[in-house]
């Protein structure tokens, strides 16, 4: 097949993105188990880096690639992604705690 | 007959494995088996990143993400997976606006993805491979051992490294902790409803 002899550019790895971004969004607005949307977020920020992985490489686009700052912008996103999901899953399991359900549908007042 | 090009027969493996993965992820109503997908998603976007040349970042993904935050999430999943909230199933009327504003917003971004001429491939490649820790190490404490021969004097303001940005992820990180951890403290149950932990 022509993909097995010809060398991969920037914009495949950007379908791969859109594909990660899009299953995280849809995963964010249709999962009804709070930890299905914390899947989704991881998802996203997901497609995001391999976005920007992909504009930084020098085997991608040896020219006008953006270098560096891709992969450190990659590397910022993966710590603040693990940070969120901390803050995100201590807030779910004491949702947990006080109600007894992780259904995001149950979630419909503001006293906690 | 080309010679087969094992850096595209990698990169479509490895993207296969991510994208159906990922969508394995969305379309699977079992909290358990939608953790374990997500694992070998992220895993799949490690060697991604590995093919792209971002060893560095590809080695962290495995480590922070996959090991530490997607553990994290199995916790979590461990924690609250009983009885009813293992399988949770969305109405259809949702999937159906879901499927809609998702597909609207994946043309989009495929057409601007495909669409844009500097973007595609190129036949030649550099020959000879970089290690990029030291220089991602050293972007960090300031100095940007990357673009030591820029020419360019407006982009050459630009390049002070990236020792600012760490120091707040550094701070961000503590105070993310301190807040977790003070989050996740025991306390008593304010009134009795189903059963203890």
């Amino acid at each position: 097949m022509n993909i097995f002899t010809e060398p991969v550019g920037v914009s495949h790895y950007l379908v791969v993105g859109a594909v990660m971004f899009v299953a995280g969004a849809v995963c964010m607005a249709t999962k009804r188990n709070a930890l299905g949307v914390l899947m989704g977020i991881e998802l996203v920020l997901n497609g995001a880096n391999v976005n920007f992985v992909a504009f930084g490489s020098q085997y991608l686009r040896p020219g006008a690639n953006i270098g560096l700052d891709g992969q450190l912008i990659a590397l910022f996103v993966i710590v603040l992604a693990a940070a969120e999901a901390a803050v995100a899953l201590a807030i779910t399991l004491n949702f947990y705690n006080n109600h007894s359900t992780v259904d995001v549908d149950q979630a419909d007042e503001l006293k906690g | 007959m080309e010679p087969i090009n094992w850096h595209s027969v990698f990169f479509m493996l490895f993207s296969l494995v991510a994208c159906g993965f990922s969508l394995a992820v969305v379309l699977t109503s079992n909290i358990v088996r939608m953790a374990f997908y997500l694992v070998i998603a992220l895993a799949a976007t490690s060697g991604l990143f590995f093919l792209a040349g971002a060893d560095f970042v590809g080695a962290m993904q495995i480590m922070i993400y996959v090991g530490g935050t997607l553990v994290l999430l199995i916790f979590g999943v461990m924690l609250t997976a009983k009885g009813p909230f293992i399988n949770m199933k969305t109405a259809a009327g949702e999937w159906i606006l879901a499927t809609i504003v998702g597909g609207s917003l994946f043309v989009v971004l495929l057409s601007a993805a495909t669409n844009v001429p500097s973007w595609q491939a190129l036949d030649e490649r550099p020959a000879e491979a970089q290690v990029t820790a030291t220089r991602l190490g050293m972007a960090l404490m300031g100095a940007r051992v990357d673009a030591l021969e820029e020419a360019d004097p407006v982009t050459r303001r630009g390049l002070s490294g990236y020792l600012l940005p760490f120091e707040i992820v550094s701070v961000h990180l503590l105070v993310v902790l301190i807040g977790a951890a003070y989050l996740a403290r025991p306390k008593k149950r304010a009134r009795g409803s189903a059963d203890s932990l």
